[in-house]
């Protein structure tokens, strides 16, 4: 049976803007619209449209997260995913902790990954809310598999796969052998929409809830750990000119041009 | 224990990429001495712009076949072998693609932590680094034998040139290299402007260009002002010009002295990719525009009747 393993993350919607506590302790996310990480959106997408080309038997998503994390599983569920995973890394582990590093995550997917046997892991080229676009290429060094990062095309010939990747050069093409790993970018696809009855149905799919020791992971300490943060430098609002010449007379007068 | 500090050159195989040298600076604000790894098939070139680096104490030359294209899955375990032999503290990339792609592939072979986006520096163990599209600053405290990190190019300016480092070729003929990936091709639009990445002056357009056809009239205020030309997303996604000219969160992070937006409503994703530009001119129709938050110059009023005259005006 050919599977598609895809990861998600519940992050803050991407058109809320956070602020920090007025503490300097985090981020004030409280109350805010939550979503499925835009980028982990379209490596679900992808997957399903590889599973309705006839290349892939069951779409299997995972989120790494608390129970609140149901929420975004059950909309992926909705657009059509198979079944859910939900990997609960228990409490947090207090003042600084940023949540779980992006090499656990890696391992705990690996976990996954052996129990699953996926021919194609596909996840976000980074999330949102960290920035730190490091799991998928964590993921696929332990693993030992390849890696194709920023993917705005994959094509599955067999037991090889060809990617189209965004780089800053312009576009590449990776050829690798599969399983593998994924990162999406934006123009890979764009996500369907969620139907009514598909959220119904979604509901009777079975969700299983995993903890860190039951894949026998220990949970290690953070070894990166956050000591402040802070709202970035605002610019100083500028001046309004009223036409190309007061522009280009006020740029010059700058030395700018 | 002083810092001993790897970071990893990208290139194209004949020039060293400007990225490069930013590292480097970054790597002089850590301390401790400054090795630069340049893998490849043939290095010589690349490795004697590296040896030109300010405070480069060597260069380490990682010569196979393999290396003639940056595939990650090939490098890493080269990469991962020089840093064991060589005892390094901290290993840093660039935060380009390159970066991103091979820097966790290299953090995961090591069982190091990465930190990413690296913009300021502490202390050797202490780093500043954006977070939510740059809305939030994270300092981190890493507490970790070897660090690697990446390092967001627009914060750093290049080091100087003056340097003379001593070029080496490890030996890394132990390295069991993967057959697993391979490079096809990389299709690059050629053009004669400067680079986005480092040109001092970018012109960008947005959804309201219209078409290629609007672009042309961008390229044209580019030439006049020998300016690179970057787009906002929605005028990548319009397909009006290619990925490799998307700046903001998910595409470019520029820091020109002059960056004009053209077009631009200003979304918070492609503000993170400007906010390091030392002037900003926002010209667009929508008066209520976000983009005229964070312009030092606004002109409201419609591009194709302005760009017109200020390319007749320049």
């Amino acid at each position: 049976m050919n599977k598609i393993l895809v990861g998600i993350k519940r992050v803050v919607d991407y058109n809320v803007r956070v602020r920090v506590k007025p503490d300097g302790s985090g981020v004030a996310v409280e109350g805010a619209k939550m979503s499925i990480n835009p980028f982990d959106e379209i490596a679900l997408e992808e997957a399903l449209r590889i599973k309705e080309r006839g290349a892939a038997d069951e779409v299997i998503v995972a989120s790494i997260g608390g129970a609140d994390s149901q929420q975004q599983l059950r909309t992926a569920l909705a657009m059509g995913a198979d079944r859910a995973v939900q990997v609960d890394p228990g409490a947090s582990a207090g003042p600084g902790d940023l949540g779980l590093e992006p090499l656990t995550i890696a391992r705990i997917l690996l976990k996954l990954v052996e129990r699953e046997q996926p021919f194609l892991v596909i996840l976000g080229k980074q999330a949102i809310d960290d920035d730190n676009s490091q799991a998928g290429p964590m993921l696929a060094a332990l693993w030992g598999r390849p890696q194709a990062t920023f993917a705005s095309k994959i094509e599955i010939a067999g037991e090889r796969a060809t990617a189209v990747r965004e780089v800053d050069a312009g576009l590449e093409t990776l050829e690798v052998d599969l399983p593998a790993v994924f990162t999406t970018d934006l123009r890979l696809n764009e996500p369907r929409y969620v139907k009514l009855p598909d959220i119904m149905k979604a509901k009777r799919k079975p969700l299983e809830t995993l903890t860190l020791a039951a894949l026998g992971i220990e949970p290690a300490a953070a070894r990166v750990r956050a000591v402040r943060f802070e709202p970035p430098q605002q610019r100083q609002k500028g001046i309004r000119v009223k036409d190309a010449a007061e522009l280009v007379s006020s740029l010059k007068e700058k030395g700018l041009l | 224990m002083a810092a001993r500090i790897l970071i990893v050159a990208e290139h194209d195989g004949s020039t060293l990429n400007a990225s490069t040298a930013k590292c480097v600076t970054c790597a002089q604000s850590i301390g401790g001495s400054i090795d630069v790894a340049v893998c490849a098939d043939d290095a010589g070139s690349v490795a004697a712009q590296a040896a030109k680096l300010a405070r480069v104490a060597n260069v380490l030359a990682i010569e196979n076949a393999a290396n003639a294209h940056p595939v990650a899955a090939l490098l890493a375990p080269q990469i991962v072998a020089v840093v064991r032999s060589g005892q390094y503290t901290h290993v840093l990339g660039p935060s380009t693609t390159f970066g991103r792609d091979l820097m966790p592939r290299v953090a995961a072979l090591l069982d190091a932590p990465q930190v990413s986006d690296i913009m300021a520096v502490e202390s050797p163990a202490r780093f500043r680094r954006p977070i939510y599209a740059g809305n939030v600053l994270v300092t981190v405290e890493v507490d970790a034998p070897v660090i690697v990190g990446t390092v967001r190019t627009a914060s750093y300016q290049a080091a100087a040139g003056d340097g003379s480092a001593v070029i080496e070729k490890p030996a890394t003929t132990g390295v069991e290299i993967p057959g697993h990936s391979r490079f096809v091709s990389v299709s690059a639009a050629k053009n004669d402007r400067p680079d986005l990445q480092t040109a001092r002056r970018v012109v960008s357009g947005g959804r309201a260009l219209g078409s290629s056809a609007g672009f042309e009239l961008l390229y044209r205020l580019a030439e006049k002002l020998g300016a690179a030309v970057g787009a906002s997303r929605a005028a990548v996604d319009a397909g009006y010009v290619p990925n490799e000219m998307q700046v903001g969160q998910t595409g470019k992070i520029i820091a020109p002295e002059l960056y004009f937006a053209i077009g631009i409503s200003g979304a918070i994703q492609h503000l993170t990719g400007i906010k390091d530009a030392r002037t900003i001119v926002a010209i667009n129709k929508d008066a209520d525009a976000p983009i005229f938050e964070v312009a030092d110059y606004g002109l409201v009023g419609d591009l194709f009747e302005i760009v017109p005259q200020l390319i007749e005006l320049l």
